[in-house]
C-alpha cells in the first residue's frame, strides 16, 4: 500500500468555514459538501485507493475556477483538479483535507477554425468530443486514448495523455497550440495561442504532464488534423511474442510508419475475443494490429509491403480488413481490452512501462517469469511501435494479500523497465501509484530540480500534492 | 571535452559567480540580446554519437556534435532529423564561423524547425531526452531513449529553446523518421499573401499529408533557382511519400486546387531545392537590415504583412501554411515596434532574428511576457540557474 501523509488538522477544523467561503463564490448547485454526494469522488481509475475529499467545486467558468483558487490558496486548502476521473494512476485521488475541483462543468467548445486548424475547447469536453465536433467536415484530434470516450482534454494535458495512433501522430503535448491556466493564487494566464511556437520557456511543454501540480487548465487550444482519405488494418499471428517482436522491427526498420502498430500476447488476445468477437486467432502466441493510410490504392500497396514483411517471420496467419466494419470490429477487441480483461478477473492493475523495442522478448520473458513467482496472471498489451507496455495484472482485491502481491509484482515490472533503459511510466502519469518508485529513474539531485519546478508555479504546495515525488522527496 | 568538465566549469562558475556565454560553433551569437558574461564555456568539443539504433527511431549525440554530422548518420540508415532545422549562416553572415558548423546542442537550444514542422512538429516535439548540467553545476537528466515517457516533469521540452539560460546541455536524443522516398510540390504562381494562405490552407487541410506549405512573393522566388523559372510569386505545397504516393498525392492536390489557379508539379530535385531555400531563408539573405520572424494564425498573415508594408518596405516570404513569416527591413527602433505591434495585434510571436548589437541590446527580442509570467520566468530561471551565471540576458533583460 502506498502510504497516504496526514490531513492538515487546521483545515479539518475549519471544514464548515472553508465551505461557507466556496458557497459565497459559486451557485449553489457548483459546491458538494454532503458525505453521500462526495463519495463519487473519493477515487478515479486506480480504485484500489480512495479517499473523499473535504469538498468538491464545479465551476462553469475560468473566472469562477480563478476565485476558488485564490480563496483556497488563502485559506491554505490542499487543491486536486479533476476531469472525468479516469486516471490509471491515481492522478486524481483526493485527500481528507483537500477541496476537489472538477471541470466537468467547462464543457463548451469555444470556436473552431479550420482555416487555422485549430479549436478552442473547455478544459472539460471529452476526447472524443473534439473529434466528433470536426468530424463531418472530415477533420480529428489525434491522441486517442482508450478512455476516449470519457476522458476530458483537461486531464489529458495534465497526463500528457497518448493513445494508439502516437508513432504517427503524437502524444498530447504534440497536437497543443494554448492553453489558459489558473495558477494556484488565481491569476489567469494565456500560454501560446492559435500559433506555432511562442517565444520564452516552452510553458506549454511543462504544464502539459504536470499532473495538475503546476496549474489548473481551463481552455486549451488543440490542432486538428484533417484525417486520411481512409485507413485500413490487418492481424498477423506469430508463434511466439519473440517472432512478433522481430517482425515490429522489421517493418519500422523498412521505412515505413504505420498509423499504428499493436501488439498483444496470448492472454490479451483471447480475453479480447471473448469480449469483442473480432475473429482475433486463438492460437496465436502473439498477435499484431496494424494500420495504415492513404486511398485505397495507398492502403493496398503499403498492405502488401508489410504483408511481405510480415512472411518472413513465419506468421500462422495474416488477416487484412476487408471493409470499414471489419476494421472497426479489430479495434473494439484493442480499445475495449481492459474492460474485457475485467471479465476474466474480478481485479487488474494496468502498469504502462515504456521499454527500447529491441528488449521486447527479454522483457515479456522476464514478466512471465515474475507471473509464476508471484502466482498472478497477466496479459500483455501494448502500442509496440513505440515501446510502450501495458501489462494487464490480474487480482482479487478480496484478498489482501493478492492485492499486496499485484503491487509488488507491477513495481518489479516497472524496475525492469527503467533497467533495460526504459522508464516508469509511458502515457498514465505518476500520479500516486508510482510516486514512490520515481527514485529508480531519478536521482535525488534530479528529482530535486524537479521539484524547484513546482515550487516555482506553487511554492506551498497546494496543487495536487502527494503525487508524483516520494514523499520524503516532497519534504527534503 | 567531457561532460566532467562541462561540469566541474559550470561549478566553478556558480561558486564564483561569474557569468558564462555558453558557445557551441557560435553560428548563433549574433541572435537574441547580446550576453554579457566574463568567460565563455566552449562545449563543440564535446562531440559524437553515443546511440544510433534506427530500428529503434532513435539517436543521442553529444551537444557539440554538428547537426552535418548527426544528419549524415541518421541518413546511413535512410533516416532524418524529422523538424528540419534551418541553417541561418546564411542569414546570420558571421564570417567567423564557417556554415554547417552549427551543433545540434545549438539547434536545440534555439528550438529551431523547418518547414515540416507544420505537419510533423518541431524540434522541441522530437527531443526525447536531455543530459544537462544547471547553474548549480549539477548533472540533470530528463527523458530518456524511449518513444514515450512521461515520467516526471517534461524538462527536455523546458530547456529546448531556452537559449541555454537554464542549463547547458551536454547529450540530446531525438526520434528520428524514416526519410521518404521521394519529394513532389505542387507551385502555384501569381497569387497574392491572402490568396496564398487560401490555397495553403485548403492543401494542408486536404486528406494528401502535405509536409510544407510556403508562399514567396515574386522578388524572393526570384532570389530561388528552382522557383525563378515559374515567374511571379510562387505558392508551394511539398508531398513526401514512397514514389507512387506522391505521384498519384501531388496530382490530387494539384486537382484540389485548381479554383487557385494553374499549377506545375516540381520533381524531386527540384522540390528538394526549393525547400532547402524556403529552410535556410534564402530570399532574404543579401537583405540589408534587420531580419525577424513572426508567427502568428495562418489567416492572420496577410494582415500582419499589410500592416508592416504601412510601416516600411519589407522583403519578406511566408512558410507554415502562412503562419511564419519571415521579414527583413530597416534595423531601427521604429520598424522593430512595427513588428511588434503587428504581431502583437494578430496575437501572435516574434523574434528578432539578426540585428547590430546595439539594437538588439535596447529593444525586446522576443515578446515581453504578462506580470504573472515574468515572475514564474525569474523563478524558474532562479529553480535552474540561482546566480544567473548562464547565459544572462540572453532572452530577457535581467533574466
Amino acid at each position: 500500500m502506498i502510504r497516504q501523509p496526514d490531513p492538515k488538522q487546521d483545515v479539518l477544523d475549519r471544514r464548515d468555514a472553508i465551505i461557507a467561503g466556496l458557497r459565497r463564490l459559486l451557485p449553489d448547485s457548483g459546491v458538494i459538501a454532503e458525505p453521500i454526494r462526495l463519495k463519487p469522488y473519493e477515487t478515479d481509475g486506480l480504485t484500489a485507493y480512495r479517499q473523499v475529499p473535504l469538498a468538491v467545486v464545479l465551476p462553469e467558468t475560468t473566472e469562477q475556477v480563478a476565485a476558488v483558487l485564490r480563496f483556497l490558496h488563502h485559506e491554505g486548502v490542499r487543491v486536486v483538479p479533476r476531469g472525468a476521473g479516469t486516471s490509471l494512476s491515481g492522478g486524481a485521488l483526493p485527500m481528507a483535507d483537500a477541496v476537489v475541483v472538477a471541470l466537468m462543468r467547462l464543457n463548451r467548445i469555444l470556436d473552431i477554425d479550420y482555416a487555422d486548424r485549430c479549436a478552442v475547447v473547455q478544459a472539460g469536453v471529452t476526447n472524443i468530443g473534439i473529434t466528433q465536433a470536426v468530424q463531418e467536415s472530415g477533420f480529428f484530434y489525434a491522441p486517442d486514448p482508450s478512455s476516449q470516450l470519457a476522458c476530458m482534454i483537461g486531464g489529458n494535458v495534465g497526463m500528457n495523455s497518448g493513445g494508439a495512433h502516437c508513432l504517427r501522430y503524437g502524444v498530447t503535448s504534440n497536437n497543443l497550440l494554448g492553453l489558459k491556466i489558473v495558477t494556484i493564487a488565481g491569476e489567469v494566464l494565456d500560454i501560446g495561442g492559435a500559433h506555432l511556437d511562442a517565444a520564452g520557456y516552452d510553458w506549454l511543454g511543462i504544464l502539459t504532464g504536470s499532473e495538475g501540480q503546476l496549474a489548473v487548465v481551463t481552455e486549451v487550444t488543440v490542432r486538428i488534423l484533417r484525417g486520411p482519405e481512409g485507413a485500413r488494418a490487418m492481424l498477423a499471428a506469430f508463434r511466439s511474442n519473440e517472432i512478433a517482436g522481430a517482425c515490429v522491427d522489421a517493418i519500422i526498420g523498412s521505412g515505413i510508419i504505420p498509423v499504428a502498430l499493436e501488439f498483444m500476447d496470448r492472454p490479451a488476445i483471447h480475453a479480447c475475443e471473448a469480449f469483442a468477437h473480432a475473429g482475433y486467432p486463438l492460437d496465436a502466441e502473439a498477435m499484431l494490429i496494424i494500420e495504415v493510410e492513404g486511398s485505397i490504392g495507398e492502403q493496398d500497396t503499403l498492405l502488401d509491403r508489410i504483408r511481405a514483411i510480415c512472411h518472413r517471420f513465419d506468421p500462422i496467419s495474416l488477416r487484412v480488413s476487408a471493409s470499414a466494419e471489419e476494421s472497426q470490429a479489430i479495434w473494439k477487441g484493442r480499445k475495449g481490452a481492459f474492460g474485457a480483461v475485467g471479465r476474466i478477473s474480478p481485479d487488474y492493475l494496468c502498469m504502462d512501462g515504456t521499454i527500447p523495442t529491441s528488449r521486447l522478448p527479454e522483457v515479456l520473458r522476464r514478466i512471465a517469469e515474475m507471473s509464476a513467482g508471484y502466482g498472478l496472471q497477466v496479459a500483455n498489451i501494448f502500442h509496440a511501435g513505440d515501446g510502450n507496455l501495458h501489462p494487464l495484472i490480474m487480482f482479487d482485491a478480496n484478498d489482501p494479500d493478492s492485492f499486496h502481491r499485484a503491487e509488488r509484482f507491477g513495481a518489479d515490472i516497472l524496475t525492469l523497465c527503467v533497467e533495460v533503459g526504459g522508464c516508469l511510466t509511458g502515457e498514465h502519469g505518476v500520479g500516486v501509484e508510482k510516486r514512490d518508485l520515481m527514485g529508480v529513474q531519478f536521482t535525488a539531485t534530479e528529482l530535486a530540480q524537479q521539484r524547484r519546478i513546482k515550487d516555482a508555479f506553487d511554492p506551498g504546495w497546494l496543487l495536487n500534492p502527494n503525487k508524483v515525488f516520494p514523499l520524503l522527496a516532497q519534504a527534503a | 571535452m567531457t561532460e566532467a568538465e562541462i561540469i566541474a566549469a559550470v561549478a566553478e562558475a556558480h561558486a564564483s559567480a561569474t557569468p558564462l556565454e555558453i558557445i557551441g560553433a557560435g553560428s548563433k551569437r549574433g541572435l537574441l540580446r547580446p550576453v554579457q558574461a566574463a568567460r565563455t564555456l566552449a562545449v563543440a568539443a564535446h562531440s559524437g554519437i553515443t546511440l544510433h539504433a534506427p530500428k529503434e527511431l532513435v539517436v543521442s549525440a553529444r551537444a557539440g556534435t554538428t547537426l552535418r554530422d548527426l544528419t549524415a548518420i541518421v541518413a546511413s540508415a535512410g533516416q532524418q532529423i524529422t523538424s528540419e532545422p534551418p541553417d541561418l549562416s546564411g542569414l546570420l553572415g558571421d564570417p567567423a564561423v564557417p556554415p554547417a558548423a552549427q551543433t545540434i546542442g545549438g539547434v536545440v537550444g534555439a528550438n529551431l524547425s523547418g518547414p515540416r514542422r507544420v505537419a510533423w512538429g518541431a524540434t522541441r516535439d522530437h527531443v526525447l531526452g536531455v543530459r544537462a548540467v544547471n547553474g548549480r553545476g549539477e548533472l540533470i537528466r530528463s527523458g530518456g531513449r524511449v518513444l514515450k515517457n512521461v515520467t516526471g516533469l517534461d524538462i527536455c521540452k523546458l530547456l529546448t529553446g531556452s537559449h541555454g539560460t537554464l542549463a547547458v546541455l551536454t547529450e540530446i536524443t531525438l526520434k528520428v523518421l524514416p526519410a521518404a522516398e521521394r519529394w513532389g510540390s505542387v507551385a502555384l504562381t501569381g497569387l497574392d499573401p491572402a490568396q496564398a494562405v487560401a490555397a495553403l490552407s485548403a492543401a494542408l487541410g486536404s486528406p494528401y499529408a502535405v509536409s510544407g506549405a510556403a508562399h514567396l512573393p515574386a522578388e524572393a522566388a526570384a532570389l530561388v533557382p528552382a522557383l525563378a523559372w515559374l515567374g511571379g510569386a510562387v505558392t508551394l505545397a511539398r508531398i513526401e511519400d514512397f514514389a507512387t504516393s506522391v505521384a498519384y498525392r501531388t496530382d490530387r492536390l494539384r486537382a484540389d486546387l485548381a479554383p487557385f489557379g494553374r499549377a506545375e508539379i516540381l520533381d524531386d530535385a527540384a522540390s528538394r531545392a526549393a525547400w532547402d531555400a524556403v529552410r535556410d531563408a534564402v530570399p532574404l539573405h543579401g537583405a540589408a537590415g534587420a531580419v525577424w520572424r513572426v508567427s502568428v494564425r495562418p489567416s492572420a498573415g496577410p494582415g500582419v504583412l499589410a500592416a508592416i508594408g504601412r510601416a516600411f518596405a519589407a522583403s519578406w516570404f511566408m512558410d507554415w501554411g502562412g503562419g511564419l513569416i519571415w521579414l527583413a527591413g530597416p534595423a531601427t527602433t521604429a520598424a522593430h515596434d512595427a513588428v511588434m505591434a503587428a504581431a502583437g495585434a494578430a496575437s501572435g510571436t516574434w523574434m528578432l532574428l539578426r540585428a547590430p548589437e546595439g539594437l538588439r541590446a535596447a529593444v525586446a527580442v522576443i515578446p515581453p511576457e504578462a506580470p504573472a509570467l515574468a515572475r514564474i520566468t525569474a523563478s524558474v530561471k532562479a529553480a535552474f540557474d540561482p546566480k544567473g551565471i548562464l547565459n544572462p540576458g540572453r532572452m530577457y533583460a535581467g533574466v
